[in-house]
């Protein structure tokens, strides 16, 4: 399973990738696998909104079943991949880039200090796979 | 249900093997996906699938009355079949509401098979072994009976590469079965499926299932066959508008309103529910069970509420999902009669926000 080096996970399966306070929000390798083909990602924010860590962002869907987007932060939505509109696939092939979702600015700094790092999400996700 | 409490198929190790999700389902660990839903769907549209659906029930009834005791107890016609002829039927409850969906098969006169959904083989085996009693021998055989779906437009293609009686298989009509050896296996093959693509449904001693899989995807492989999962045995049967037991019909809805009508023959003297579908056939249907594109960016889910463009509830969305050859979020529903026109514009509600959709005519998928 591809847990990069550098990111912030949560126990929801999003990666986040800090720069500054910008914080780079999506999904990671064992969640589109639990996902299977992903048909359809809807952010329900625009940039400006803002969103406290833990409430919903967006759901993404695949053939099968929904998932909701958590925010993992707090802060204000400042872009959103629009890419992902006509081409949900991008989750599916390239999750931890060109399938990213939405950069938050944190208005807390080091927000994502206390979220997992690469080690405790790989204890995470070795415990949903039983 | 507990995880201890889950059956596993004979062909359980197999779907370990090949990398397959493994998932509860009605009692049984089932694959829902191998390779990918959208993957093993297109196999079967254009190559063929091979599904393992073994967790289905088999019972059987014997003996001289064993016709008129099955014919009784389903909608359809049993009496027009000839030996080594099937038939899909409606089995309902004295209200008009389905007990189950079922194949029924006649062997001879004095022997039938019939097929029932896996959710509802402990119900099915209740409503045949009380008809049974006095009347005719019920035996259970869905311990010892495995059942291999091979779908596709490539399915006899590759039959025939299995030697055996397969020559004789390359007749078999839609909806005919015998007798055969597939691949050095002992089997019945009948010309059925659940995928609205030419195939077969292969059933076999429990223990003999392994040696045919292996077989039978390794004749195939170069033709382009994938072992297919659940999810898309799902995919495949909405877009052909297969009711599934549990979402579009259940003891709550009847034949006629869920678009089975032609399973329900009228004219048959006597059957459980007769009297009821009467009254339903008499009076208008208040509702019926419609497909449905979605326009706006949705999926349909089974569950969620449909309303008018007013916003008021006036339906349930049974079953959707992504329909990977139609390439459209497609759906079956149940609406008020009044909305059921081909081109009716409706709102499906997923989760709180309402997605257009519009009635369109079905099956969403025919193959040429």
């Amino acid at each position: 399973m591809n847990i990069p080096a550098g990111l912030k996970y949560t126990k929801d399966h999003e990666w986040t990738k800090t720069s500054g306070n910008r914080v780079t929000v999506g999904i990671t390798a064992f969640a589109v696998e639990q996902l299977g083909d992903i048909t359809l990602v809807n952010l329900d924010v625009k940039v400006g909104d803002d969103i406290a860590a833990g409430k919903a962002f967006g759901t993404i869907e695949s053939v099968k079943t929904l998932s909701d987007l958590f925010a993992p932060v707090s802060g204000k939505i400042v872009e959103i991949n629009k890419d992902l509109d006509a081409k949900p696939e991008l989750v599916n092939e390239d999750c931890y880039d060109k399938g990213w979702m939405v950069v938050i600015e944190a208005t807390e700094a080091r927000a994502t200090d206390q979220l997992l790092d690469e080690a405790a999400y790989a204890e995470v996700v070795k415990n949903a796979a039983h | 249900m507990t995880e201890a409490a889950l059956r596993r198929t004979s062909l359980y190790e197999r779907h370990v093997a090949a990398g397959a999700r493994m998932v509860p389902f009605t009692g049984f660990e089932m694959p829902v996906q191998y390779t990918g839903i959208v993957d093993e769907h297109q196999a079967v549209r254009t190559a063929a699938g091979l599904f393992d659906v073994s967790h289905m029930g088999e019972l059987e009834m014997r003996g001289e009355y064993a016709a008129q005791v099955v014919d009784y107890l389903i909608t359809n016609d049993a009496s027009k079949l000839v030996d080594g002829q099937a038939l899909y039927t409606a089995c309902c409850n004295e209200q008009g509401t389905i007990l189950d969906d079922l194949i029924v098969y006649r062997a001879a006169q004095d022997r039938w098979l019939i097929v029932c959904n896996a959710s509802n083989h402990a119900k099915m085996k209740a409503v045949f072994e009380k008809a049974a009693k006095d009347h005719c021998e019920f035996a259970d055989r869905t311990d010892a009976t495995a059942l291999i779906a091979l779908q596709g437009p490539k399915a006899f293609e590759i039959l025939a590469l299995a030697g055996g009686d397969a020559a004789k298989l390359a007749t078999l009509k839609s909806f005919h079965f015998r007798d055969a050896v597939v691949a050095n296996v002992k089997c019945t093959v009948a010309r059925t499926g659940y995928t609205g693509e030419d195939g077969v449904e292969i059933f076999c001693a429990w223990n003999d299932a392994p040696a045919l899989w292996d077989q039978l995807l390794e004749l195939g492989k170069p033709l382009g066959l994938k072992p297919a999962g659940l999810g898309a045995r799902d995919t495949l049967r909405l877009e052909s508008r297969l009711s599934l037991y549990g979402n579009d019909i259940d003891e709550t809805t009847n034949p006629i309103e869920a678009g089975l009508g032609w399973v329900v023959k009228m004219d048959k003297p006597m059957f459980v529910g007769k009297a009821a579908l009467e009254k339903v056939k008499a009076a208008p249907l208040p509702r019926k069970l419609v497909g449905f594109e979605v326009n706006g960016r949705g999926i349909a889910r089974h569950g969620y509420p449909l309303r008018d463009l007013d916003g008021n509830e006036v339906g349930i969305c049974t079953s959707g999902s992504p329909g990977p050859t139609v390439g459209k979020n497609i759906g079956l529903g149940y609406l008020p009669a009044a909305l059921t026109a081909i081109g009716t514009k409706f709102f499906v509600d997923c989760r709180g926000k309402n997605i257009e959709a519009v009635v369109v005519k079905t099956p969403f998928y025919k193959r040429a």
